[in-house]
């Protein structure tokens, strides 16, 4: 795994993700930003799924709260691009920080059901408070932000709007995955995943085991809430479906479609998760069913998912030339968490 | 102030709400009782108990009280599917992480919740009261339907039933001790897979039974499985994962709060049943009832 280490992969991936507007069609520059936007979405839940080892079944409050924060700033206030969409993050991290505070208190099934519960609390506020969050009906007509700036450039004023939307997601993106990844390596990081391969030891060297956990679902808040921000926005309309338990399944099935074992798994899983219902939805309408197969599939086959998957049959092939192949397995499971 | 019989209306009208989802709710902290498992499928298990007993009760048309056997029929299908479900899937990730189990139960949701699109459409679908019980009695000045007041005797009998199975009879006890001690119960002996088949069998049985039953009241629409599962859950969550009476509590609680604050906060009564759920969890995670996990 060294070489393959070596490399500087938030760069690779989001050169590559630059070329996508070159290639001129309206429909993959809609697809890649929609998939640009939920990878985000999916490693920020990773960072407490993965590594903190929290199952929370409520990530999709975060997301809402930063859609309806930006999306109001923008469309009712006025206020510019960043600025709301900063405070969208700040929003939905602040109502992390108040709803973690009581959930990093329970263990395993009651923190999914508490989150659940101030996922449904936040569904119901924005689902009913009509004269702010429009109720039933959502925010529609959210302003696209004012990039008028880009035409006078010289490449860039070639694209269309939903080109140049693109580009300013791939850079908010990649500036939140590369800090993602500080995070994770940071002395911070490791403890986490102490803290999820055995809590009890950690608690037994002096870890504070529910202050890393409340941070680790501040952080994950705010980049959730940076996503929902952004869709909202690449949506046009912020809608109180957003925060509805069912939507806190999308990026667990991400996670775990791509796999929760690597840094960019997530990525990898929304980016099929998307691809798949692009195709699917093109040939039938029962997209859930064939979502649920492939998850049950993936569950009893592939529990590692995608890039697990992969990273197990890299291994694998680098393993046959050695003749002590006996500790492999041990190996792969510490390295691939890492 | 309002009118008593308005009040006492509100009370009634949550008393009915809050016996079908006893049933269904029930069912659900049975099933994490002993097998710890957090069903999400529950509720599509109801839903689609619903469209089977509309699907009986059409085949049986001329029938006039096909509505019972119908009911019954349903319920035995959703328990036969539960089964099928338990022996050839879910039992196999009793092994592993709680999150692998959540979203095997949420791709039932998904797959179930398309079938019964793929089956029965996405028009409402109702049915009518069975003519045995198509009267309604007056009471304090508020019309209860003899159908409601059946719901309303025949779900506490339903409860007191499994409280003697479980408490008064040898099979409740081994159940009883699957919950609390799964290998030693293997160890004396008995089947514990069959007993886990069994309490999912019985489990899926209510929930089917719960989605026949409320045909009558509520017409059948697709959606209906995510939203009352959410219901189910707090109100397992308040009198307890796990523990019966404790259902039983949460349901009561949980049906007169949602009645009662819709007068309160006219918009905000599921913010209510919600914060009460979030409420509980903080305070008493394991309900009001429950005991404290290991």
């Amino acid at each position: 795994m060294t070489t393959l280490k070596r490399v500087p992969w938030t760069l690779v991936v989001f050169a590559a993700a630059l070329v996508v507007p070159f290639l001129g069609s309206r429909f993959y520059t809609f697809v890649a930003t929609d998939i640009a936007i939920l990878s985000l979405f999916a490693m920020s839940l990773n960072l407490l799924l993965g590594y903190t080892g929290l199952v929370s079944f409520g990530h999709a409050a975060y997301f809402g709260i930063g859609a309806y924060a930006c999306a109001l700033l923008m469309k009712s206030a006025g206020a510019p691009f960043l600025p709301s969409l900063v405070a969208g993050g700040l929003m939905a991290a602040a109502f992390a920080l108040v709803f973690g505070f009581f959930c990093v208190r329970l263990t395993r099934i009651y923190f999914a059901m508490l989150t659940l519960a101030f996922a449904q609390i936040v569904w119901a506020i924005c689902f009913k408070w009509n004269d702010v969050t429009g109720g039933e009906q959502g925010l529609p007509n959210v302003p696209y932000p004012d990039i008028d700036w880009m035409s006078s450039l010289p490449v860039l004023g070639d694209f269309r709007t939903g080109d140049q939307f693109y580009l300013v997601c791939v850079l908010i993106v990649a500036l939140c995955i590369a800090g993602l990844r500080r995070i994770i390596d940071s002395p911070f990081g490791r403890v986490l995943t102490v803290i999820r391969d055995n809590a009890e030891r950690a608690q037994f060297i002096g870890v504070n085991v529910r202050a890393h956990q409340l941070a680790a679902f501040v952080v994950a808040g705010f980049f959730a809430g940076i996503s929902g921000a952004l869709f909202g926005i690449f949506n046009r309309g912020v809608f109180p479906d957003f925060c509805y338990w069912t939507k806190s399944a999308e990026p667990l099935i991400m996670t775990i479609l791509g796999g929760m074992s690597a840094f960019w798994g997530p990525a990898v899983g929304a980016a099929a998760f998307i691809v798949l219902n692009q195709q699917i939805t093109s040939y039938t309408e029962y997209w859930p069913f064939t979502m649920g197969v492939v998850l049950i599939i993936l569950l009893f086959v592939f529990p590692g998912g995608i890039a697990g998957t992969l990273i197990g049959a890299v291994e694998r092939l680098r393993a046959r030339p050695q003749p002590d192949a006996g500790s492999a397995p041990d190996a792969r499971e510490s390295d691939a968490r890492g | 102030m309002p009118e008593f019989s308005f009040l006492f209306g509100q009370f009634i009208g949550g008393l009915t709400a809050a016996m079908f989802l006893f049933l269904i709710a029930s069912g659900l902290s049975l099933i994490f009782g002993v097998l710890r498992v957090l069903n999400f499928a529950h509720g599509s298990f109801y839903m689609i108990g619903a469209y089977l007993a509309w699907q009986l009760v059409r085949w049986m048309q001329p029938a006039a009280e096909g509505f019972w056997p119908a009911a019954l029929g349903a319920a035995l299908a959703i328990a036969l599917l539960g089964g099928i479900v338990e022996r050839l899937l879910l039992r196999h990730l009793y092994a592993r992480e709680e999150l692998y189990q959540l979203l095997f139960t949420y791709a039932l949701v998904l797959i179930l919740g398309d079938v019964a699109k793929i089956l029965w459409g996405t028009q409402q679908l109702s049915v009518s009261r069975p003519p045995s019980l198509a009267g309604s009695l007056e009471l304090l000045g508020v019309t209860i339907p003899y159908y409601n007041l059946f719901i309303m005797l025949l779900c506490p009998t339903i409860a007191v039933g499994f409280w003697y199975i479980l408490q008064r009879t040898a099979v409740g006890r081994i159940v009883r001790a699957a919950a609390l001690d799964r290998e030693t119960l293997g160890a004396l002996g008995a089947n514990v897979g069959w007993v886990y088949t069994g309490m999912f069998m019985v489990g899926s049985f209510l929930a089917g039974l719960g989605g026949a039953l409320v045909t009558p009241i509520k017409s059948i629409v697709p959606g209906m499985d995510v939203e009352i599962i959410v219901e189910a859950f707090i109100v397992v969550v308040i009198g307890g994962l796990g523990s019966f009476w404790g259902t039983f509590l949460g349901a009561l609680i949980y049906g007169q709060v949602l009645s009662f604050g819709i007068l309160v906060f006219p918009r905000f009564s599921i913010f209510a049943v919600s914060v009460l759920m979030a409420a509980i969890l903080i305070l008493r995670p394991w309900g009001l009832l429950g005991r404290p996990l290991k």
